[in-house]
Parts: structure tokens; sequence; C-alpha cells
């Protein structure tokens, strides 16, 4: 909801704003060290022919063993007297060609497994899955071991060996992205466009599965270079004389104790690679996770970050009301310095009085509802100006610890949809007995009978049975009664209801609505309800107060506002709004309405 | 019968219920019912029900995205099982379909002049000049700037891409068009818009639609005939003025009951 609500108060011009994906990779500060380096060892094996080296291969009985630093032979030789330099940056060229190919190969054909059994879905799904699943039964060094065996040593089929071992993780993850992809809509578009399913997968699915594809082969292709060298180790990639940096480790392993130079060096130098790759690939995936992009994991505060210009005092006969909110203003932090999403507005809620707050998306409704509690994710809101009074008590300039007791205690919120709400692995009676329980110090069988209680309140069938079910089992009404029961759970005041009716059906809707009506006739509760539809607030409010861009346009009875409308706004939106009996009256009406004013609208 | 655009008779859609690997039978639901209904060339039918009741499946068997268990569908006359053995192409030239959701409708890495150009390109056979013509000439036709070919999904509203999806349907410049809730994700002031786009490109290009809603007061705005849905079954059918006036079933009298209503709280 609050992602949501951020989304439309930032302007389109914005979203260009936000750093490039390439600017994201270079603020990971281990990401550029590791970007830094692996280019660096690329630049140097890729100059290898040109660099002044003597030949690696070359044998020279006399010079064995030199130790590092010695004339001519700047790391030293080997057993055979061959410059370990050369054979350094000549097998290291190998390990990346090979490791490099090998990854190249298995994100080709593993993306296109999964593309293709993500694509077709059902039983062949299922057949190339379990295949898939087959190559990932054995240990994967094992099962290149065995296809080395089949097809002979060397540095080819390593390589292809490398690559099958490694299908398996691209199929995988591929499939997964595919799957979701092709049951989306514009799927279905394209195939009503006429396109042919091969079509649709290599123009409409593979650019949207192509960044997955890109960070898997970045955090796997490390590996693949350490695999190869295990092979080479082991004597069943590169062939002497031919120097690659497992076969080095190889050769150098009898040496350990009397030259460890000669096995070190390699060993280095896999060390680098992997570990620059790892932490490059890291970055990148890092960066092009749109989540992570959008600053998904900077954990926003437990309050809303506060930084109020003034603190206005009520106005006058407003002592009494449960809710008074003057000049609240909330802003989004954006490059370009703050943006206001709800620009100073005031209202008040009685007690048993209903208050609809109606607008448009990007109204800044949603973002009210929420700053009266300091629950506006913090980074990027902030609470610029104005106050918030429950019962004459300012919320806003209260701790952390003193704005939670007011969270779901004297003031508790219902949101639209119940399913995202409530926690899928717990059953409903646990979660409206948690509700009870972080307020009041009850025993958990208490609190357990308290929420059957509730359930009841909320007129769910049979609650004493129904509290031991979980969400998806119930029907969206009866979720949100859940939503209900868990706000009602410490008998607050004030219930800030946020669309709770939008995501339902029109006979639950009224079924719910018929509900609020009657908790707030028997407790006198005060209820501050959002929605975007005049037929609700019709229905149930006592007042209203029509938003746009952040402010309230105009505000009064309901009967007043409806009946009514002053402001321009309001005329235009009760216009557009289809009244049951009209008919084909309706479009002729809005054939009527003036051009709507484009340059005020976001886009 | 002939003049029809579009005739169901007796359709029914099963999910599940297939023979699994070890012999057992999955769940079955029976998500439309026995359904026979007619759309004439023309019209706007509009099919209202709750969540579940199987108006979504329906449209979408009558596009050819889904392939009905047993009944029968004949598409401005033509068996959709013969139109279903010629591919999506047939179809597609046909009967389009606009989607609830414009956002997900529109891939997010394409242009919107790549969008539009692939059912003009695919499905009209026209040339690199025509296809440019057209599409500056779709966008007029849903009152949206010509510049917006160069732009992707992102950078438009809901309302636009919803425009830009109807355009993409029309490219196809079918005679049929199933629209599955197109307004219901849409504010307001946008969806009326959008209804009196609809309205004014069925009479400009001729078409019959199929509008499938939940919401009766848009469903009676844009309307000849209504058919009332009710867990997988059409329950009853009638003229727009006739049904909502005096509802027949009571399921119907129901859902109309239910609806709020402005009045109300005004008067």
């Amino acid at each position: 909801m609050t992602a949501q609500t951020v989304d439309t108060a930032v302007p389109a011009k914005e979203k260009a704003r936000r750093p490039t994906a390439w600017q994201l990779l270079m603020n990971n500060k281990l990401a550029a060290a590791g970007f830094y380096v692996i280019s660096a060892i690329v630049l140097i094996a890729l100059l290898s022919p040109i660099l002044p080296l003597p030949d690696p291969n070359a044998t020279a009985p006399a010079d064995r063993l030199k130790p590092i630093f010695s004339e001519g032979h700047l790391l030293g030789t080997d057993q055979l007297g061959r410059d370990l330099l050369a054979r350094l940056i000549w097998g290291t060229r190998v390990s990346l060609l090979v490791g490099v190919s090998a990854s190249l190969i298995a994100a080709f054909f593993g993306s296109l497994i999964g593309l293709v059994a993500g694509y077709a879905g059902g039983r062949s799904d299922n057949l190339i899955m379990r295949g898939i699943d087959m190559l990932m039964a054995f240990p994967y060094i094992l099962l290149a071991l065995a296809i080395v065996a089949a097809l002979g040593p060397g540095l080819l089929n390593a390589l292809y060996a490398i690559a099958i071992v490694n299908i398996p993780f691209f199929a995988r993850n591929v499939r997964g992205i595919t799957l979701g992809l092709s049951r989306r809509e514009f799927v279905d578009a394209a195939r009503l466009s006429g396109k042919s399913h091969v079509a649709i997968v290599l123009t409409e699915i593979l650019p949207n599965v192509l960044p997955i594809i890109v960070i898997t082969m970045s955090t796997t292709v490390g590996w693949m270079i350490l695999e190869t060298a295990g092979l080479s180790f082991l004597g069943l990639g590169a062939q002497p004389p031919q120097a690659d940096l497992g076969s080095m480790l190889g050769q150098g392993r009898s040496l350990l104790f009397t030259n460890p130079m000669v096995s070190i060096i390699p060993g280095i130098m896999v060390f680098l690679i992997v570990m620059s790759i790892n932490l490059l690939g890291d970055g990148v995936r890092d960066a092009l996770d749109p989540r992570l992009r959008a600053g998904a994991l900077s954990r926003p505060m437990a309050v809303t970050r506060i930084d109020r210009r003034s603190v206005p005092e009520p106005a006058k006969g407003d002592d009494d009301a449960a809710l008074v909110v003057a000049e609240l203003e909330t802003s989004f932090e954006t490059t370009r310095g703050p943006e206001p999403a709800v620009k100073g507005i005031s209202f008040h809620v009685r007690k048993g009085e209903c208050l609809g707050l109606i607008g448009e998306s990007g109204s800044g409704k949603s973002v009210t509802a929420l700053s009266l509690l300091g629950l506006v994710a913090s980074p990027p809101g902030v609470i610029t100006n104005g106050s918030a009074r429950i019962e004459g008590r300012g919320v806003l300039g209260l701790s952390e610890s003193e704005i939670s007791s007011f969270r779901g205690g004297k003031v508790s919120y219902v949101f639209q949809d119940p399913l995202t709400t409530l926690h899928p692995l717990f059953t409903i009676g646990d979660q409206v007995a948690e509700a009870v329980r972080a307020h009041q110090p009850a025993s958990r069988s208490d609190a357990y009978a308290k929420a059957v209680e509730l359930l009841k309140t909320v007129r769910i069938p049979d609650p004493e049975a129904r509290a031991s079910a979980y969400p998806h089992e119930l029907s969206g009404g009866q979720r949100q009664r859940v939503g209900i029961a868990m706000a009602l759970a410490n008998d607050p005041d004030i219930i800030i209801a946020d669309e709770p009716t939008t995501a339902l059906d029109v006979t639950v809707q009224a079924e719910i609505l018929r509900l609020l009506q009657v908790l707030r006739e028997e407790r006198g509760l005060a209820l501050l309800f959002i929605t975007h539809d005049f037929g609700v607030v019709a229905e149930i409010c006592d007042r209203v107060a029509v938003m746009r861009f952040g402010e309230i346009v105009e505000a009064g009875d309901t009967a007043t506002v409806l009946g009514n409308p002053q402001h321009d706004y309001t005329k235009r939106l009760i216009a557009c709004v289809p009244k049951p009996g009209q008919g084909r009256a309706f479009l002729d009406a809005v054939r009527k309405l003036p051009a709507r004013d484009k340059g005020a609208r976001r886009t | 019968m002939t003049a029809d655009a579009i005739s169901v008779t007796n359709l029914t859609k099963t999910f599940g219920g297939q023979r699994s690997l070890f012999g057992g039978r999955s769940h079955e639901v029976k998500a439309v019912k026995d359904v026979t209904l007619a759309l004439k060339q023309g019209e706007t039918l509009a099919i209202v029900g709750e969540s579940g009741s199987g108006k979504s499946t329906l449209a979408r068997m009558v596009v050819g995205l889904e392939t009905p268990t047993s009944g029968e569908m004949q598409i401005a006359g033509k068996d959709a099982a013969v139109l279903n053995a010629e591919g999506p192409r047939a179809f597609g030239q046909m009967i389009q379909y606009v989607f609830q959701d414009p956002v997900s409708s529109l891939n997010p890495r394409k242009t919107i002049g790549s969008i539009l150009e692939t059912p003009l390109r695919l499905l009209k056979g026209y040339d690199r000049a025509k296809r440019k013509a057209r599409m500056k000439e779709l966008m007029d036709a849903v009152h949206m700037p010509a510049d917006s070919l160069e732009r992707y999904p992102h950078e438009f509203s809901g309302g636009q891409s919803q425009r830009i999806a109807i355009a993409r349907a029309l490219a196809a410049e079918p005679q049929i068009m199933v629209l599955d809730e197109p307004v219901s994700a849409l504010d307001v002031s946008v969806q009326a818009q959008v209804l009196l786009l609809l309205e004014d490109l069925r009479k400009e290009f001729d078409l019959s639609y199929l509008f499938i809603s939940h919401d009766l007061a848009v469903v009676e705005s844009i309307s000849d005939r209504v058919a009332v849905m009710f867990f997988g079954e059409v329950v009853e059918v009638g003229s727009s003025e006739q049904l909502f006036r005096s509802p027949q079933h009571e399921y119907t009298e129901r859902l109309i009951s239910s609806a709020p209503r402005l009045e109300t709280g005004a008067n």
C-alpha cells in the first residue's frame, strides 16, 4: 500500500533520475574493487601474446626451482625450469577462457531448457524438470568426473563437463521466472496479436528474463573457473605442457613442502579471480534487482521521521473530537528535495462519527491515514508540518514506545486486502489472539477465548470452529471480517479503514459496510473511512472530505456535498459516477463535461 | 442465427479433473456450466457477475485463450473449432480482447510502437509505410499523442495504458471486441472517459462488444443487453432497461440492491 502510494506521489520525471545500474554498482565499494581487480587480470591475460614474456613451455633443467625475484624470472621457475610468471599469465588466460565459455554454454542451454519448460508448463515442464533434477541429484564434481571419464581427459572435454554440470542452475532459475511471466496478460495479448509460441518466448519473455540470466552468470562464472581448475588439478583438464591454473597447482603439489611458491602463486591467482568475480557478481545482482534498486532493503524506521516547521494548536470547538488533524503535511524525499504528498490538511472526527476521505489515486488519502500514527515508510517519508491529536493528546511528538501503544490500541487500521495483511501460516484465531496480547496482559488461552468472541462480534459463522482456519480457507469477505476483528481487539476509539471494501464483491461489500455501521453505533467508534467510491461514502459516512493532489478541496455533510457540490472537482467526480437507472444518458452527460485541465495531472 | 457475432451453445469449461500420474483424479472445478448465449451484430452484451462466477473464463474461451471442455462456439458464423485449428491468427483477425489490468497487459520492455506494430504486421500483413500510418491513426482514435509510440508502458498512467491496450485491440481491425473489466482498475473520472471512448469507437468502427463487468452502474450505461452469471451459469438475460427495472432472478435482485447508491445520502 505504502509503496504504491509513494509511487504515484513521485512525478514521472523523477524516475528517470534514479541512479543508474552502473552508478549503483560503483557505489558498492566491494563490487567496485572486484570490478577493478578482474578487469586488470583480464587485461593482462588478453595482452599475454604481446607482453615480453619467455615461452611458458620452454624447459630449462639447469634453472629449475629458482626462488621468486631471481634474475630473469620474477616469480621464479618450476621443477622443469619453466618461467612461472609466463605460465601464470598464460594459465590465467586459459582458465578464464574455459570458465567464461563454460558459463556461456551453460547459460545458453540452461536458459533454453528453462524457457521451454516454464512456457510449456504442465506435463512437458514436469518431464523436463525431473530430468534436470536427476542431473542435480549427483554431486556435481562426481558428475563432471564421470563425463570427463566418458569423453577422455582434455581441456575441451573438461569445459563440456563443467558446462553440463551447471546447466541445472540456469534451467531452474530461468524456468521459475518464465513460469510467472508466461501467465501474464501481455503474453496472452501477444498471442492475440498473432505471434507464434516461438516468437512469444524469444521477443516477449526473453527480454524480461535476460537480467536474471546475466545475474546468474555473473555469480556462477567464478565457480566454473574453480571447477575447471579442480578438474585440471586432478589431471583431467589441461594436458602437459599446456599451463592452466589448476594443472599448475596439481604439478606444484608434490613440491608443496620444499618449494611452496610453485603452488602458492597459482593458488593466489585462483583466489583473486574467484573472489573478484563473486564480489562483482553480487554487486551486479544488487544493482539489477529492481526491488533493491528501489531501496526496499533500506529498512524503514519504526516511526515516520518528523521534522515539523510548526505544531499548530487545535481550533476551538474541536476539543471533544476523538481525532483532530491540523495542517498536516507529509512529504517524500526525492533527489530534488522534499515533494509534499499531503499539503497542510485539517479535519476532525468526533466520537461515533464517520468521516469519509474520498479521492482518486495519488490524492494523498492513504498517506494521510498512515501519517496519523507515523506509519509512512521513512525514508523517504517525512512529516514536515502539522499535528494530529487523539483525545486532546498530540500523537506525532510522542516517543516510539508511546506511539506503538496507540497502534492497534486506541487507534486501529483496517486495510484494503486482508489476504496480504493476514499471515498465511497462522490460524485466524491465533492472529486475532496475538492482536489482543499485544496490548493486554492476557494468558494465551484467555486471549484465544477473546479472539473467538471477537470473531463472533464480526458475525463469522461458527466462530469456535472457524478460529482454527487459515486465511486461505476463508472467502474475501470473511477475511475482511477477520481484519475488522483484529482492529476491534483492544476496544479502539478510532478505526481508520483504508479502502476496506474495494477488493470485495458488491454483495459482500454491502454486508461489510452494514457490519461497520452496526459496530460504530454499538461501540461509539470514530471511523475514518478512506475510499474512492462515492456510493460507499453515501452509504456509510456522516461527513465527507474530498481530496485532490494532497489537499482537501471540499468538506461537509455527506448529503450536502453529494447533493450540492460546490467545488468544480467534486462536481466533476460526481458527474463521472454512473448512477443506477441513468442508463445511456450517463455517457451523454460525460460528453458534455468540460475538458479536464490536463496540465494539473501527472501525465 | 447467421447474423450473430458470437453464439455459444451449451458451453462448458472444467478445470482440473485430469488423471494424474498415479491414477487418481485431481479436484474438479466447473467454471462455466452449459452456457448458451448470443451476441448480435453491432450490439453490446454485458456479462455481469461476482468473482468466481466464470465470466472471465467464458470471455477467454470466446477469444481462443482457453479451449472449452464441451459445447459449440461460432464466431461471426464460423465454427470456433475450425478457427482454433487455423491458429491464433485466425481468431485475432475477427475478435480481440482488452484486459482488466492495462499495466500488466503491456510488455514493460517494449515501446508502444512495437506493441502496436505486432498485430499490424502479423494479422494484417501491412508493409512498413502502411504500418506507420495506421499506428498514427490508431493513436489518434484513442486520443493519444503520436509521440507516445516511442515511449515505454511505465511512462503512462492507468487510463492512458488502457487507451493503448484498446488501440492494440483495434489494430487487428476486428469485428468483435471482448472487454474484460476494462475500466475496473481506473479512477472514476478516467473510467468515464474510457467508457465514452469505447462507445464512440463502437459506432465509428461498427463493432460488437462483449463487455464483462462486476459494476452494474457501468454496465447499465453502456450495454444493450445484460446476462447475469452466477456460479458458472447464466441465470438471467434481458435487455438492459428491463433487467435493471424488473429483475426476474433472485440473485440479480440481490446484486442490484447491494450496489451502493449516491442518492441514499444525497436526497
